[in-house]
């Protein structure tokens, strides 16, 4: 008898066979993460096949790795597994892709063979396409089923579920197609696997799918067969293939001693991990009676409630629509409340306040009149259109006029919702600092209770187990990918429910002062701290955040409506005679469709949603400008991002007797471009560009990536080389450079190492340069005269052109990357003007050369002027302010530009910086903090953007409208002093 | 959530006397013999050996999480010394490295100074080893002796590791290679405590041959092993806190483990150098002077090289210049940030001398790496269709099981291959067979 055991991330899969080869028993069932008991349990199913018979066994899997540690059992690596399993019995396939739980691996059996498997930093699993079911509030079934009716396929990223989750929660706020996020959620994974796995191979031959999600999932299936080009007999999805790898753990088997059955359940049953790998924590509360006083202590910041059904009199209404959860609140005139509403959003918005709306006018009768309405959160704009509220409201102020309520002198406010994390500094009585979480760090509520479900608790008994646990496992503060694979480590080990509860806890408020705030001591955030948004409803949570931080909170009992709250507040403070909410009439006749468009008026190609109320009446959500919604557009502000674009592409370039000559328009060329194209041109070479960059470009050259961890602005890069060679250039120039000119401004001017040699690896990866010339020789532009010596070598040794006409092209090229720079300046001078002129406020934006590129920027810079910024970039400047000591290494240019400018915002009272960073970029771990360390002090507020491939603005339209009402609220504070 | 940073605190002459200089391990051999030189020379000074989870706490809580790993370990490691009781910290500096070089490495005495600031321990003094001239301090002065006895030090270092590496897998009488490491580490001490004529460079090599002569009468049991060699960002490549125990890891899967030096990281500084000039120019004096330095160290690997020679039971140290000549249709010898054009050398020697199973070790998101480490792989393996590398990230959230998961695949290709090597019977797939049902 031959037994394959494989125990993956969630499910555990066994085979038995027959000495003879015969397949006599198979089972596939999910663990829990009671991995050896459902082990033993199942493999106690097996005992009446066995007829008393020796026994080969081994053991695969993940999950199983530990556990055959610990138990010392034969074990064979998954991957390894599947390998014998399709050598055995598909000897003929050319590739294979399983993806897993938790896993996605990738198998090249010919033209070299190779396997990989997901680093760490990676979606695209099945536990990914589950999280997104949740998301969308429908089983992973459901969702396939949904994916048959796709219409629109949107782009969401797909290198880990956090990411997508910001893609895709703000398109169910505009009101998407459940279909068409369902189609477009597989094709990300597929993108995952292609990007992230294959790593500059191409998947092609005949391809063996394999794993749960792609034997369950016919339209996870269709889009792998769509994007690899499959043909139909090309593509195979064999029977079995969620049990492959246990075959191939079967086949491994075979060579292995026997064993006894009772033994090795015995075996399974006893062992205990020896070695632990977690660590455990005290817990958070030492007794009964503690909890009870902190519990006493925090109710006591509660609000009066009415009774709606007999209260008579005037009301506010507020509304917070966020990211997940819709959240009403109706205040009467004495801050009363009468009615409130908390619950998931189920990816329809408009239908839950369509819902409750029509439950409050009932109960309202005719004895309570709604004078003011408001609303604010993610879906503030939708809400807004769809029922005629009165006020959108901000939700940083939203907020604070919450928080002010409970404790007016608050001088810190907390917010951790189901998608997001939230601080605001208040300073002066307005919000001042605010941050939020990025993309990476979103150890959220949503993530608590994704795993509460796993485990097969509701959020509030998962909670409650974790305020009495014992021992709390220590689960680090990493984005939640890291934390899923802590938490399933923390489970091999045996650690109960209610540790992890705790654990998981601990870890979302580390997260939250580590990560997003920063701060290293209760000093730094303030005296008055009040804390809200749903998680906090957790009173793990809470007690692990004022145990950490060693100071006393204010958790108001409604800390879950506080935006709605807040919103209502603001309602009222307005002093609306008469609402212009949707009357009870009209609410009977609402009806709501929404439809997917791409708008086709510029470059952004932005994801339009376009909601049709009842009477035809539209609203448009998901673009940046006015353009498509029809409305007379703003007059054009200043804008030098655009500006720096428009003319770093237009430089002229004919041949001159030389021929073609390729440059990917990317990183450093964002800076360098009037050089190289002065110099070129006239070397008698005509100069062409890749083209603009944008997704399609992208996705081009996405199968050559071989790090999915480097910035987007790289990996942008393989897709302007596949342009280039799409346009039959066979000569491309693209040099190294460790040294970037040295303006003065830094103790050194080097370039970022992946800014300096991307060629190198461009060369190296995408294939297709073989068939052409690839310039990726070194330069270094900062030593002119060195230059010109080494540039007449390069141009005389390959194209023979004499030095006299290198040494003279240099010269132009020099000149010409000046003037630009001298013109860059002046436009920005003439911005700064109109500025003042207009008394319009204005935004330093602040990054990278590239950053101009609106493939990178999604527009940023376009959201910035039509909120009323004059924008200009940071070159402008930066040259105003004389070199200064850092307390950093200041040794790369771009960088050195950045202090630079923040020191010259700090003296400039109309102007704001707001930095550009992208993901992934290491160097930008240092000069953040220290940008934000010359701006604080110097009395200004400090705007992070972090920018990836997604393109969603949902979080930096509320990032600057926060700023825009800080602004008003710390000039207005001027005012009265 | 700024506070104001003051000014860098000098490590004065008058602290020299009675101050505790720590810093942090990266390599025990060969740091620890550094330590020694260092205090021939009248300092205090203490080599950082804590390796519990609170190390990576401390980090988390005083830098920037988005910063890489080392600088997370390193700094941490040093705060929660300071913390510890164990000093005065009115009475302790701390001592780190500085490259200089393009890649945030160079950042991380400024990180730790900020870190520093902000556990309220900023006068703690912080002394940066460079060999630069990035920063001075008074009372502490790289001397050219001392820079001999560093460099004594790393070679002694990568002699000893290089042996036992060879030996241990295979050892008759367990632990017998331990105790010789131990053995030398001890008599190695005693000499760089007596110094004189125990640290001339002719008394070094003497040293080198019979340690060699030592390491080859461990007896030994020959036996088929995977070998795998392991490259990387310089700390998560030799430091166990940075790679969860990865050697340790790798022997107890059954493999020998190669981990090429740290003389060929300092050539490689070095070389960088004369690379700058050459790309983009320089002054002729400088060039000749970094030269000379170059030269002194390529003569000591030279000398090693020649003594493994007379031993041809051990695999020999390639040579820098060879290294860099594998390296040239790969990338121009510009490539100097982080450890550049020499990661992907190394890899390309193990593969060149028969080690095709590779673990590239890195922090998660490491710049350099992106290019020279996972950037090369792609063309290694066309080159080199044997070549077996698994690229693993480090950082504080991922779980060692993931990362040790990843390597047993590698390490299963490996074995498969040796078992093919060692029963020629199971012939290498071939030609396609009719699909069989299941």
């Amino acid at each position: 008898m031959i037994l394959g055991v494989d125990v993956g991330s969630t499910t555990v899969k066994v085979v038995l066979y027959s000495d003879a080869g015969q397949l006599l028993y198979k089972q596939y069932l999910r663990h829990f993460s009671r991995v050896r008991e459902k082990t033993a349990e199942m493999l106690t199913d097996c005992r009446p096949f066995l007829n008393g018979e020796p026994l080969r066994f081994a053991i695969t899997g993940s999950a199983g790795y530990g556990m055959a540690k610990a138990c010392d059992l034969p074990f064979v690596q998954e991957v390894f597994a599947t390998r014998i399993a399709i050598e055995k019995y598909i000897p003929d396939a050319d590739a294979v892709v399983e993806l897993g739980g938790e896993d996605a691996k990738i198998l090249f059996l010919t033209g070299g063979s190779e396997e990989r498997m997901n680093g760490s930093c990676a979606g695209g699993t099945g536990a990914f396409i589950d999280q997104m079911a949740t998301l969308l509030n429908v089983t992973a079934d459901e969702l396939d089923r949904l994916s048959e009716g796709c219409e629109k396929l949107y782009t969401i990223a797909s290198r880990c579920g956090v990411f997508a989750k910001s893609d895709i929660q703000p398109l169910l706020n505009q009101g998407a197609r459940k279909e068409d996020l369902a189609a477009s959620i597989f094709k990300a994974v597929v993108d995952q696997t292609v990007a992230g796995l294959a790593q500059g191979r191409r998947i092609q031959g005949k391809v063996v799918f394999l794993g749960g999600p792609l034997t369950f999932l016919k339209g996870l299936r269709l889009q792998f067969k769509k994007t690899l080009g499959l043909s139909e007999d090309m593509a195979v999805f064999p029977e079995n293939a969620e049990y492959f790898v246990a075959i191939g753990a079967a086949e491994y088997a075979k060579d292995c001693t026997p064993v006894e059955f009772d033994s090795l359940l015995t075996a399974l049953e006893t062992s205990v991990s020896g070695q632990t790998l977690t660590n455990r924590l005290p817990p958070l509360f030492a007794s009964e009676e503690e909890y009870a006083a902190f519990s006493a202590r925090h109710n006591r910041a509660t609000l009066p409630q009415g009774d709606i059904s007999t209260w008579s009199g005037d009301a506010y209404l507020g509304i917070d629509a966020g990211s997940t959860t819709t959240k009403l609140a109706l205040l009467s005139e004495e801050n009363t409340l009468l009615y409130s509403y908390y619950g998931s959003n189920k990816g329809n918005p408009v239908d839950i306040v369509r819902k409750e709306l029509e439950q409050i006018y009932s109960l309202c009768g005719d004895r309570i009149r709604i004078r003011g309405s408001a609303v604010t959160g993610y879906g503030e704009d939708l809400i807004k259109n769809a029922f005629s509220v009165d006020l959108g409201i901000v939700e940083t102020v939203a907020h604070y006029e919450a928080a002010k309520f409970f404790d007016p002198q608050v001088d810190f406010i907390l917010d951790i919702g189901g998608q997001d994390m939230k601080c605001f500094k208040i300073r002066n009585h307005a919000v001042d600092g605010i941050m939020l979480n990025e993309a990476c760090s979103s150890g959220c509520g949503s993530f608590v209770e994704t795993f509460a479900k796993a485990l097969g608790k509701d959020i509030a008994e998962f909670a409650r187990l974790g305020i009495f646990a014992k021992n709390p496992v220590d689960l680090g503060s990493r984005c939640t990918v890291f934390m899923n694979s802590s938490v399933k480590q923390a489970q091999k080990e045996g650690a109960e429910v209610e540790d992890i509860s705790a654990g998981l806890s601990i870890s979302v408020v580390k997260n939250a002062i580590y990560k997003v705030i920063r701060a290293a001591s209760p000093a730094d955030l303030g005296q008055h701290v009040v804390v809200q948004g749903g998680t906090f409803f957790n009173d793990a949570v809470l007690r692990s955040f004022e145990q950490e931080l060693g100071i006393e909170v204010r958790r108001p009992t409604i800390a879950g409506l506080m935006g709605a709250f807040g919103a209502a507040l603001c309602a009222k403070k307005e002093g609306f005679s008469q609402s212009a909410l949707i009357s009870p009439e009209e609410l009977a006749e609402f009806t709501h469709t929404a439809k997917a468009a791409t708008c086709k008026l510029c470059t952004n190609r932005c994801n339009l949603t376009v909601n049709t109320f009842k009477n035809g009446r539209k609203y448009i959500s998901g673009n940046r400008c006015e353009r498509p919604t029809g409305e007379k557009a703003a007059r054009a502000l200043p804008n030098l991002m655009e500006y720096k674009y428009k003319a770093l592409t237009s430089y002229p370039s004919r041949d001159g007797g030389r021929g073609k000559i390729g440059i990917p328009l990317g990183l450093n060329m964002y800076e360098n471009l009037p050089f190289w194209q002065t110099m070129l041109t006239q070397l008698g070479f005509e100069v062409v560009l890749s083209g603009e960059s944008n997704h399609k470009l992208y996705t081009k050259g996405q199968y050559t990536i071989p790090s999915d961890t480097v910035c987007y602005p790289a990996k942008l890069m393989h897709g302007h080389i596949e342009a280039l060679l799409d346009q039959g250039i066979t000569r491309i120039f693209y040099p190294c450079m460790s040294y970037n000119f040295d303006e003065g401004l830094g103790d050194n001017h080097y370039n970022c190492p992946v800014v300096a040699y991307y060629p190198e690896l461009l060369d190296a990866n995408v294939s297709r340069l073989k068939e052409v010339s690839f310039y990726r020789n070194y330069f270094g532009l900062h030593r002119p005269k060195d230059f010109v010596k080494h540039a007449s070598s390069f141009f005389g040794k390959e194209f023979g052109i004499p030095a006299k006409e290198v040494a003279r092209a240099a010269k132009a090229a020099y000149a010409a990357y000046d003037d630009f720079r001298a013109q860059i300046r002046a436009e920005g001078q003439k911005a700064i003007d109109f500025a003042r002129r207009e008394g319009l406020p204005i935004a330093v934006v602040a990054g990278r050369p590239y950053h101009v590129d609106p493939e990178i920027n999604h527009g940023i810079d376009r959201l910035l002027t039509s909120l009323g910024f004059v924008v200009i970039t940071e070159d402008c400047v930066a040259d105003r302010m004389p070199k200064k000591s850092r307390k950093v290494l200041n040794q790369w240019t771009y960088h050195s530009r950045l202090y630079n400018a923040a020191d010259y915002v700090v003296t400039q009272p109309d102007m704001q910086l707001v930095q550009l960073v992208s993901f992934g970029c290491g160097i930008d771990a240092i000069t953040t903090d220290e940008v934000r360390a010359i701006l604080e002090p110097g009395g200004k507020f400090y705007t992070q953007l972090k920018i990836d491939e997604i393109s969603n603005l949902g979080a930096v339209r509320i990032r600057l409208r926060s700023l825009v009402a800080a602004m008003a609220a710390k000039k207005s504070e001027e005012v009265a002093e | 959530m700024s506070r104001k940073i003051t000014d860098r605190i000098e490590f004065t002459k008058e602290m020299k006397k009675d101050y505790t200089i720590l810093f942090p391990n990266m390599l025990p051999i060969h740091f620890e013999l550094i330590r020694r030189s260092f205090a021939f020379e009248g300092y205090k000074i203490e080599m950082m050996t804590d390796t519990d989870r609170e190390i990576v706490n401390e980090g988390l809580r005083d830098v920037h999480n988005d910063t890489c790993y080392p600088a997370l370990l390193v700094i941490g490691q040093l705060i929660h010394a300071l913390k510890s009781g164990r000093y005065d910290v009115h009475k302790t500096a701390l001592l780190i490295t500085q490259t200089g070089g393009g890649c945030r490495a160079s950042n991380y005495i400024h990180l730790l100074r900020k870190a520093l600031v902000k556990v309220g321990l900023e006068f703690v003094p912080v002394i940066s080893l460079n060999v630069s001239g990035l920063e001075k301090n008074s009372g502490f002065r790289l001397s050219i002796p001392l820079v001999r006895k560093m460099l004594n030090s790393v070679m002694y270092g990568d002699m000893i590791v290089h042996l036992a590496n060879q030996v241990r897998p295979y050892e008759l009488v367990s632990g017998e290679t331990d105790r010789t490491v131990a053995k030398w580490l001890d008599r190695l001490s005693g000499e760089f405590d007596r110094g004189g004529k125990y640290l001339r460079y002719r008394h070094v090599l003497d040293n080198c041959e019979e340690i060699v002569s030592d390491f080859e009468a461990i007896p030994i049991l020959p036996q088929p092993r995977v070998r795998v060699g392991v490259v990387g960002e310089i700390y998560i490549k030799f430091a166990p806190l940075g790679n969860n125990n990865l050697e340790e890891f790798l022997a107890s899967e059954g493999a020998e483990v190669i981990v090429p030096g740290l003389m060929d990281f300092c050539t490689f500084k070095v070389d960088n150098r004369l690379e700058d000039i050459k790309l983009y120019g320089g002054k002729k004096i400088k060039y000749i002077a970094v030269s000379f330095l170059k030269k002194i160290i390529i003569k000591a690997q030279d000398d090693m090289i020649d003594i493994l020679t007379r031993h041809p039971r051990f695999r020999k140290i390639a040579r820098f210049e060879e290294n860099k000549a594998l390296v040239a249709d790969y990338m121009g010898y510009g490539n100097k940030m982080g450890e550049g054009w020499l990661l992907t050398a190394e890899m390309l020697e193990l593969i060149h001398s028969g080690t095709t199973n590779i673990v590239c070790a890195q922090p998660f998101g490491c710049l350099p790496n992106h290019i020279a480490g996972k950037g090369m792989i792609r063309r290694i393996k066309d080159n080199h269709p044997e070549a077996n590398i698994v690229a693993i990230d480090y950082d504080p959230g991922a779980t060692r099981i993931n990362q040790e998961n990843r390597i047993k695949l590698m390490l299963s290709t490996a074995k498969r291959r040796l078992d093919q090597q060692s029963s020629p019977a199971i012939p290498e797939k071939t030609d396609r067979k009719e699909p069989v049902t299941l």
